[in-house]
């Protein structure tokens, strides 16, 4: 029976145990995830947090303990890897290094009983597709790594799967390279409409790349939305401290209606605070951790702003500067202030401080 | 460092020296071992014509390569069964079981197989030589077995995962993707195999039946009644086969993995 196939793969309540017994462990913890078509969806976490193991169960190296996987609506937890149409892109590459790039690129086709003239169209087109036609009789041990890592797409890209699985496949490459590999996997996407399924631990990748984002933690999606969402609208203490910079501050709720909550901070004074979907509504008297983005406060006069400290430390970072303040309950906050060439330091180490919080720049998560 | 510089090159002067005046006197041109008289090719073309010397070459060759071909197929099926299996019960033993050659000694080997093969030859009058080549294959198998063991224990094993995900059954992707990257390592494994059998001595000459002497066993015979240095032009002739094919080896272990 087919179901919605508005949906490229649908993850149903799936878990994977490895081992047994006391050395049981589960990498995926009852996980249910509705891929879109077309979608660019990145998992992303720390090692860790099972999201290559569930790329794995996608692709069928991995089949789950319990749940099931569909893909445009029929099931295919027990398939082999074989008989999926998904291709990976893996961290290592994989090339096969007894052939060349034009070879390496033709073998999921060859392996699927494609005519040869087809296959020559398709690899040829590939090969401009990824910009490689020049390098298509090199062997994989000839060419560079960025080289590689567009070979490698090309090959998993070729049979035109229903949906392209990456294991972290820009880890291996140096800083520069990275930023253009991310422009170029969005292009590949758009170009070829296929849905990508991204792993990384990398944030900044997950934010630039992605239609929508996972973020996971031992085994479980922790929250699922747009980059933004993810950014701006942390749910979970982990999501808040995983991705962007960010202050955590204790709290007492003194009253909480509408999606907004008033909070008493414990270093300060009275902020109203916003309440992202999916976290349960406090009641008055409860404790709760608000969170700050380090870019959403600034430095101001000792007494103005919701809170006041002393400036511990100034650090320098090129585009920013960061001023790290220890409040008056002893924990520390960091603002971020851009740099601008007419900026004059007007503070300086020592000094006690005011911090002014952006409107809208607290918000309550789930610890 | 002088020290074991100074023992490194004894080491090597105790191994090869002895071989010096061996290689020496089949190139003389008289009937002894220890007096010089004249460089000539005579005893290795008096082993050339020698129809015993012929006859044991052909059967040395005929059964050093059944015995290498066999034990590389066997082997290359153990070397896949211990490594491409996720690891199970009793593992260690089956390496073990593999690698027996190496540690019952050969001796041991030889008389337990001269008894076995009585038996059989007086229960089926067969007299053959597949008493020979099967003692060879079953000596033969941990050669060729630890040189392609190593070869796929280095291999990427994420290159097969690679292959399914490109649609390869398990039997396709071993034919595309294993088997061309193991094949240096099976032709060392066969090298070894082929070196290892054609100069055995032990066993053949407790399990071979009458007039099956090897070129090995031939040379024993001689030795124990006149000592000419046709026995030193033979020799000289298995070593450089040796020093070529264990070369051969050595570069196709060398090989980039």
């Amino acid at each position: 029976m087919r179901g919605d196939t508005d949906f490229a793969v649908q993850v149903k309540g799936v878990t994977k145990v490895f081992g047994t017994g006391a050395q049981a462990f589960r990498a995926v913890d009852e996980v249910s995830i509705d891929i879109q078509q077309n979608e660019f969806l990145t998992l992303l976490g720390p090692s860790g947090c099972g999201k290559t193991t569930l790329l794995r169960m996608i692709a069928g190296f991995e089949h789950p303990t319990a749940g099931q996987i569909l893909l445009d609506g029929a099931e295919i937890s027990h398939l082999p890897p074989y008989q999926r149409p998904v291709n990976t892109v893996f961290q290592s590459y994989a090339l096969f290094p007894h052939m060349t790039v034009a070879q390496n690129i033709a073998f999921g086709l060859e392996m699927l009983g494609k005519p040869a003239g087809e296959v020559r169209q398709t690899v040829d087109a590939m090969l401009t597709l990824v910009r490689m036609a020049e390098l298509r009789d090199r062997r994989t041990d000839q060419i560079s790594g960025g080289q590689q890592q567009r070979v490698a797409l090309a090959r998993a890209l070729a049979p035109h799967p229903k949906v392209l699985l990456l294991d972290e496949p820009l880890s291996a490459l140096d800083y520069k390279l990275r930023k253009d590999m991310q422009i170029e996997l969005k292009r590949l996407q758009s170009e070829t409409g296929i849905t990508f399924v991204f792993v990384t631990h990398d944030q900044e990748e997950a934010l630039t790349m992605s239609n929508r984002v996972a973020v996971m933690n031992q085994g479980k999606i922790l929250q699922l939305g747009t980059p933004r969402d993810i950014y701006d609208h942390p749910a979970e203490r982990f999501v808040a401290d995983f991705i962007g910079d960010t202050n955590f501050l204790n709290a007492q709720v003194v009253n909480s209606a509408g999606g907004k909550v008033t909070l008493k901070l414990t270093a300060g004074e009275e902020v109203t605070a916003d309440l992202p979907g999916g976290v349960a509504p406090p009641v008055a008297g409860d404790s709760v951790t608000a969170v700050v983005r380090w870019e959403h406060a600034k430095l101001t006069a000792q007494g103005a702003g919701q809170l006041s400290g002393t400036l511990a430390n100034v650090v320098y970072v090129g585009t920013d500067t960061h001023y790290y303040v220890e409040l008056s309950d002893g924990t520390t906050f960091v603002s971020r202030i851009q740099n601008s060439r007419d900026d004059e330091l007007t503070f300086s180490e020592g000094m006690p401080v005011g911090v002014s919080i952006e409107s809208n720049g607290v918000q309550v998560v789930r610890n | 460092m002088t020290g074991f510089t100074g023992i490194a090159v004894l080491c090597f002067l105790v191994l090869y020296a002895p071989l010096v005046p061996l290689v020496v006197y089949s190139f003389n041109h008289g009937s002894s071992l220890a007096i010089w008289e004249g460089l000539s090719l005579r005893w290795y073309y008096s082993a050339w014509e020698n129809e015993l010397v012929q006859e044991a070459t052909i059967r040395s060759l005929v059964l050093a390569i059944s015995a290498a071909v066999i034990s590389t197929a066997v082997a290359t099926m153990a070397a896949l069964g211990t490594t491409r299996t996720s690891p199970y019960k009793g593992l260690t033993l089956v390496y073990a079981l593999i690698n027996q050659p190496l540690m019952v000694p050969e001796i041991v080997t030889a008389v337990a197989l001269l008894i076995v093969f009585a038996v059989i030859r007086a229960a089926t009058d067969y007299h053959g030589m597949a008493y020979l080549i099967l003692a060879h294959t079953a000596f033969c198998i941990p050669f060729a077995y630890l040189p392609i063991r190593a070869r796929l224990e280095g291999m990427d094993l994420t290159l097969e995962t690679a292959a399914a995900d490109l649609y390869a059954t398990p039997l396709k992707a071993f034919k595309r993707v294993t088997l061309p990257l193991l094949w240096p390592g099976i032709l060392a494994g066969f090298m070894l195999a082929f070196v290892i059998s054609l100069d055995d001595v032990v066993i053949t000459e407790l399990v071979k039946s009458a007039g099956q002497d090897t070129l090995p066993t031939y040379m024993l015979g001689q030795l124990r009644r006149v000592i000419t240095p046709e026995v030193n032009a033979i020799s000289t002739v298995l070593l450089a086969i040796s020093v070529v094919v264990v070369t051969i080896f050595f570069f196709l272990n060398k090989e980039k993995r």
